[in-house]
């Protein structure tokens, strides 16, 4: 009987993919990290966290010296910002596809089977939900199936869940509050926005759980 | 068997050339010796000029049209050939065997010895071939060490030291001529492969790679156009060659129907790297060099690279590098909540009041202000003829979204949403 339960215990854990922390003590607590060889879906409406939990991310792989792709379909992200958040931008490969949801899914697609890369970006943050829903299921079981026996962590960040069963973990995010300093009626030259609280809910895989954090706080 | 010409005449600067360039007529392997003299592989020339004498003959006649007046040698060993060269005049074929008499006559200075070494040998009364070959080998041994012993066996004519070739500049470029103009890219491409094939094979035989290909196409219209493909490693991967050609050719298709083509490759040794089980995630160069040309195809050349920050304050001010890896300054961490830019900025109409905005629309931003902070001011360049000034402004408006929205010459615009 202990050896069955031994043999059980030991091809669950070889089946476990290899996670990547994404640097959020409470999401890395909550979600286990992002799982390599496997799409991972960040969803959420603006100001919810998404691009926080994603540069914190790119910083994390980045930090370790992997080189990750970011493809930015709305031509949104910062580079100041990602500098500020601790992401190496010497080990990032932005590709701007100004607006343009299906080169962004192509851009993904050739970075995945070009492999070598960390992380994959694939940021739909902006593209707007009757364009990125035009996405096809076809799409992200290519995706999915490329990016499988790979260490690439594939992580796209949109408004809303679009992968669905592509997806192996799916993160939604809501803005709790924002944190302004100075005295609630203040004048506004002497208050600060200082950072948001953010709500994390796994919707997938089951069970649901949920965490909070800090961005900039 | 092996032949040497030496020239006694001045001729600055392009003697050595000259003497190189008539050997090279004869031989592929040719050595030079000295300024004044060149020494070639003469064997299989048999073949083409019948008996030593007349290989030596020919060599001889070749340097009066040249206008040299040159000493040809052809002995069996390649000491022999240079000192007969050096040593007599005209034509010399010196038959195997016999070496140590023809050249008995030469005075010692042929061989060149150390001023030492031939004052040595002049005090002991040796100043020809035979008497130095004459003293005994041990007893020179003894006396003049390793040195007296090189001398004595070369003037024995006994020296069997190789040939040294001239290493040729390699220069790798294939081209063909086609029988009609080739208008479309595909059969252009099937003409490239055959060429990247050639030049695939002359560098690996030679155990190199190349960082750099330049491809010069011949119009019909008589005009030219080239490409140049650089790699950040040397490659010798024909099928992304062809890959990255036939992206390149996509993007930057040739104006009139092509006639010729060459093909050339610059030469770099093969890039040696060992893989390790602990070395951080990172594209092959090779395909990493494909997947960028293939990403530049798709959303055109300016939209794929490394962002770098550049040295200024003005907002938004970084600039993208062609590929990643290239190192970077370390800046310092200033963590901020991050930023989700709008390029460019939209435009956007702000109802003030108090001094302070409460309502702000613009092309998908519509909303009451809640909660807002600022005015920040930030000015720069302002020493440029593009200065730059504006007032910053956080707020939250009513559709749940944080905002940063800017006033610069009387005009507002919303950079972006924080997320």
């Amino acid at each position: 009987m202990a050896a069955v339960a031994l043999g059980r215990d030991f091809e669950f854990k070889m089946n476990r993919p290899e996670v990547c922390p994404t640097g959020l003590a409470e999401v890395d607590a909550m979600a286990g990290g992002l799982p390599q060889g496997c799409l991972t879906e960040v969803y959420g409406p603006a100001s919810s966290g998404r691009t926080s939990l994603m540069l914190a991310a790119l910083a994390q792989s980045t930090g370790r010296e992997n080189v990750c792709a970011l493809v930015d379909a709305s031509d949104a992200f910062d580079p100041a910002s990602a500098a500020a958040a601790g992401v190496h931008l010497e080990r990032l490969l932005w590709v701007r596809c100004g607006g343009n949801a299906e080169h962004a899914l192509k851009a993904a697609d050739l970075l995945v089977q070009g492999g070598g890369f960390g992380m994959v970006v694939m940021d739909l943050a902006d593209t707007p939900a009757v364009h990125a829903r035009r996405i096809s299921m076809t799409s992200w079981f290519r995706l999915r199936r490329a990016v499988e026996h790979t260490p690439t962590v594939l992580l796209v960040v949109e408004q809303q869940p679009l992968a669905k069963t592509c997806a192996s973990l799916t993160l939604e995010m809501r803005r709790e509050r924002a944190a302004w300093s100075g005295a609630p009626g203040a004048p506004s030259c002497a208050r600060l926005l200082r950072g948001i609280r953010v709500h994390v809910d796994r919707r997938k895989p089951v069970p649901a759980l949920a965490a909070s954090f800090e961005s900039c706080w | 068997m092996f032949a040497a010409i030496h020239t006694r005449e001045d001729r600055p600067g392009g003697l050595s050339y000259c003497l190189l360039r008539l050997a090279q007529e004869f031989s592929p392997l040719v050595e030079q010796t000295a300024a004044d003299t060149v020494a070639l592989a003469a064997d299989g020339l048999e073949r083409i000029h019948g008996l030593p004498q007349q290989i030596a003959a020919a060599l001889a006649r070749r340097a009066v049209e040249r206008g040299l007046q040159a000493s040809v040698a052809i002995a069996a060993n390649l000491d022999t050939a240079v000192h007969a060269a050096r040593g007599f005049a005209g034509v010399s074929v010196i038959p195997y065997g016999d070496e140590a008499k023809y050249l008995g006559s030469l005075p010692l200075t042929v061989l060149q010895p150390t001023p030492e070494m031939q004052e040595t040998l002049e005090r002991w009364g040796i100043r020809r071939f035979r008497e130095l070959a004459a003293l005994p080998e041990l007893g020179l041994a003894e006396r003049l060490g390793p040195e007296g012993l090189r001398l004595h066996k070369l003037a024995r004519g006994a020296g069997g030291r190789p040939l040294v070739p001239v290493a040729e500049p390699l220069h790798f470029e294939e081209e063909a001529e086609l029988e009609y103009p080739v208008e479309l890219l595909e059969p252009l491409m099937f003409v490239l492969a055959q060429l990247l094939n050639g030049l695939r094979a002359r560098l690996a035989s030679h155990g190199l790679a190349t960082n750099e290909l330049r491809l010069r196409l011949k119009l019909e219209n008589r005009g030219e156009h080239t490409r140049m493909l650089r790699f950040p490693v040397p490659m010798l991967d024909t099928k992304a060659f062809l890959k990255l050609l036939d992206l390149d050719l996509g993007a930057h298709p040739p104006p009139s129907p092509v006639v010729k083509v060459w093909l050339e490759a610059e030469p770099a040794k093969p890039r040696a790297a060992q893989t390790g089980l602990f070395i951080p995630l990172a594209p092959e160069p090779e395909k990493l060099e494909l997947t960028l040309a293939r990403l530049r195809g798709l959303v055109s050349e300016g939209n794929v690279g490394s962002p770098e920050l550049l040295d200024t304050h003005r907002p938004g001010a970084f600039q993208l590098l062609a590929r990643p890896l290239a190192p970077s300054p370390a800046r310092p961490l200033a963590r901020s909540l991050p930023l989700r830019a709008i390029r460019p900025p939209r435009t956007a109409r702000v109802q003030m009041a108090s001094g302070q905005p409460v309502h702000v629309q613009a092309d998908g931003v519509r909303g009451h202000v809640v909660a807002s902070a600022g005015p920040w001011r930030t000015s720069g360049d302002w020493w440029t003829i593009d200065p730059w000034a504006r007032d910053e402004w956080d707020v939250a408006l009513s559709d749940g979204a944080l905002y940063r929205i800017y006033s610069a010459q009387g005009r507002w615009y919303v950079e972006g949403s924080y997320d």
